[in-house]
């Protein structure tokens, strides 16, 4: 801290503004795990909705306590409404499912006679309820319909606690490297071919690829994926061209991308990937949100200050409270000084980055209550 | 195993897991430190490709190869391997079907791709399946190559499903060689060679978790291990009540803290500071309440004032074996 260099004073994050803005229309929080996405994302929405916008929130946190503190039960698949919002907005909040999600696509955009074969397909029902990727293209398709529908002037997400806390971004990419690739057509082609006449069409690659297929997969294995390609053969284009959309939508100036962090090292890395992984794709980023924040209520007493007194006053063997009381104080200061030296570290790397605080409490969110005390705490000024 | 008696003798695969920012990967870390101390040999995996074996380390990114990564107290050795699914994949290919060469074959025709990002499950048996070859390998003399293996596993609320993959590949594979490969995984994970630990911090939601992942856990009968609890404050007993301001504000004059000026000011800040840590030891020890209604073994492992350094990592394995975990 005492480096010749001069710390950068990060500019202030005004979510209100934000918030306020008629051509904001999404807003996605993203960041690590653990670091208060989901609580950020409802404390925003509640605070939108509460300056007069109609908002929706698309968790895909399963966690039952952010529906029990928005005053609902459960959160699924339909945006449900808050009711104890004041004021004039409207706030709605749902959970993706993504099996539900999936099937109503398959529903929608195939005849009744496929899209029973489709879903009742064994590869089809475990891609669609595992956790690997299907997570993030579903939330991308959600996001899309929810802004198709039009329903919404505002619409928030959070983003899927993944591997890599961008896949959501990479989701529509992948997709389309999948469905572009030969595997697919060459899985594609006896089904498409049909019947007997199938066998004319066998190449030299589909029969290394099958036998390759087969010998790890098994032949039934092969054969559910064949017949599920086959039937989705004609949804898959629609699929990619609306996943393809939606990351459009994400570069558009109406979106605005927070990403959350907390003041640890992990946690403060992940965001400067977000921040650099997003100017790379060209998504409009408003900036930083720091959860849990350590201050002190007597900052003006320094560590060191602090500790020296403490042991003066131990030796002597006086005031033994003031004593434990002060080496409370020494540490929450050294807490605060090692998170500012974090905030620093990305500010000095992502210097034009807005960046706005939120104390930590003591306490979770149990109600909306909390989430309004969050809201006003990520837009103090 | 060991001439020394810890909690976990006869387990050979440590699985950590804990949710999002309780220090999973640090504990993993510090875990193996541990489990090697006094001259074993200790396999440290990464399944997630986040490279944070190498942060904690604090070495560059580490490739798709057991590599040594540290040296243990009392001598032992660390290695460090980050699992990449498709290279897994490519050697499960050699291993089982001597398919090596067509490997490159089968990854530009996408097939790679396919299996390790688009089908369901194969990439969790991929990767549960290197740990397990691991955790299984011998020399040529019979002895297990590794002590040890720690898993740096994924986070809490996906550890049943990640571990349980027979039930993950049973949707695209009732019969055939990945049934029989992911049962063979399986029986590693649910065996009393394996523990799962849950690395939490006494929070609600952490501790929430961690009480689902072990109820989660126990239904699908894979083998429940230790918590860690991490992050742990020690705490002044005089500090729990109410603090009196004139003692403190005496105090704080003995102590040459107020600048000639009055202490009052001052001795309420920091009695402020005292209550709200009073409210948050509270908060800790209603949750503390909870996991010891489990009865599983626990552990506490030390808040490190300067952060999670290659220092605090030391720091932390000397605080589980000191509490018998390794």
């Amino acid at each position: 801290m005492t480096s010749g260099k001069r710390a950068v004073k990060a500019p202030q994050l005004d979510l209100d503004a934000i918030l306020d803005d008629p051509n904001t229309r999404i807003v996605v929080c993203c960041g690590s795990g653990g670091v208060g996405k989901t609580t950020t994302a409802a404390a925003l929405g509640l605070r939108a909705a509460e300056r007069g916008r109609n908002v929706v929130v698309l968790t895909v946190d399963p966690a039952r306590r952010l529906a029990q503190s928005m005053g609902l039960n459960s959160l699924d698949n339909t945006p449900r409404r808050i009711t104890e919002v004041d004021g004039d907005g409207q706030l709605h909040a749902m959970m993706l499912d993504m099996k539900r999600t999936f099937d109503e696509i398959i529903e929608a955009h195939a005849d009744p006679e496929r899209a029973q074969q489709i879903l009742t397909n064994p590869f089809y029902q475990s891609l669609s309820s595992s956790f690997s990727g299907t997570q993030e293209y579903m939330a991308m398709e959600k996001l899309g319909q929810l802004r198709r529908s039009g329903d919404w002037d505002l619409i928030i997400v959070d983003t899927p606690p993944s591997r890599s806390a961008l896949d959501f971004l990479d989701a529509p990419e992948r997709l389309g490297r999948f469905l572009d690739g030969r595997l697919i057509r060459i899985l594609m082609a006896p089904a498409k071919a049909g019947g007997r006449s199938a066998f004319k069409i066998l190449n030299a690659g589909f029969g290394l690829i099958a036998g390759a297929l087969t010998k790890v997969l098994g032949a039934q294995v092969l054969k559910d994926i064949q017949t599920f390609v086959g039937a989705l053969d004609a949804l898959f284009g629609g699929f990619r061209q609306r996943a393809e959309q939606t990351y459009r939508l994400l570069q558009q100036p109406g979106t605005a991308f927070v990403v959350v962090a907390t003041p640890e090292r992990d946690a403060m890395r992940e965001a400067s990937y977000f921040v650099e992984r997003l100017a790379e794709e060209r998504m409009p980023l408003a900036g930083l949100v720091v959860n849990r924040v350590h201050r002190s209520p007597a900052p003006a007493l320094s560590a060191a200050r602090s500790t020296a007194a403490a042991e003066d006053l131990e030796s002597r063997g006086e005031h033994e409270l003031t004593a434990a009381v002060l080496r409370l104080h020494a540490g929450r200061m050294q807490l605060a000084a090692r998170e500012h030296r974090e905030q620093e570290h990305f500010t000095s790397a992502h210097p034009t980055v807005p960046i706005s605080q939120v104390p930590a409490m003591s306490e979770d969110v149990h109600d909306l209550a909390g989430l309004r005390q969050i809201g006003e705490l990520l837009t103090a000024r | 195993m060991s001439s020394r008696d810890t909690d976990w003798d006869g387990v050979r695969l440590h699985v950590v897991t804990g949710k999002g920012g309780t220090g999973k990967t640090t504990v993993a870390a510090a875990l193996a430190l541990a489990l090697a101390a006094g001259g074993r040999k200790v396999l440290l995996v990464e399944v997630e490709g986040r490279q944070g074996i190498a942060q904690v380390f604090d070495l560059p990114p580490l490739p798709y190869e057991e590599r040594k990564i540290a040296v243990a107290p009392g001598g032992g050795d660390v290695f460090a391997l980050a699992i990449d699914p498709e290279e897994a994949m490519l050697d499960y290919l050699d291993m089982f079907y001597g398919l090596k060469r067509m490997g490159k074959t089968l990854t530009k025709m996408g097939v790679v791709d396919f299996a390790t990002t688009i089908a369901p499950g194969m990439r969790d048996v991929l990767v549960t399946g290197k740990t397990s070859e691991a955790v299984r390998r011998k020399t040529k003399a019979g002895r297990r190559v590794y002590d040890a293996v720690v898993m740096d596993a994924p986070p809490t609320g996906r550890i049943a499903r990640f571990l349980n993959v027979t039930q993950e590949v049973a949707g695209l594979a009732r019969v055939g060689p990945v049934k029989a490969h992911a049962d063979m995984v399986r029986s590693v994970m649910g065996s009393p060679e394996t523990a799962v630990h849950f690395v939490t911090l006494l929070e609600e939601m952490p501790v929430q978790e961690t009480l689902d992942g072990m109820a989660e856990l126990r239904s699908v009968k894979l083998p429940v291990g230790g918590i860690f609890v991490n992050m742990v404050r020690s705490t002044d007993p005089a500090l729990i009540g109410e603090v009196d301001h004139a003692e403190l504000a005496l105090g704080l004059k003995a102590a040459g803290l107020t600048d000639g000026k009055d202490a009052t000011a001052i001795a309420e800040a920091l009695a402020r500071e005292v209550a709200e840590h009073a409210s948050r030891t509270g908060l800790e020890r209603r949750e503390l309440e909870e996991l010891v209604k489990t009865g599983a073994r626990r552990y506490e492992l030390p808040f490190l004032a300067d952060g999670a350094d290659l220092a605090g990592l030391y720091e932390l394995a000397e605080a589980i074996r000191s509490q018998g975990a390794a």
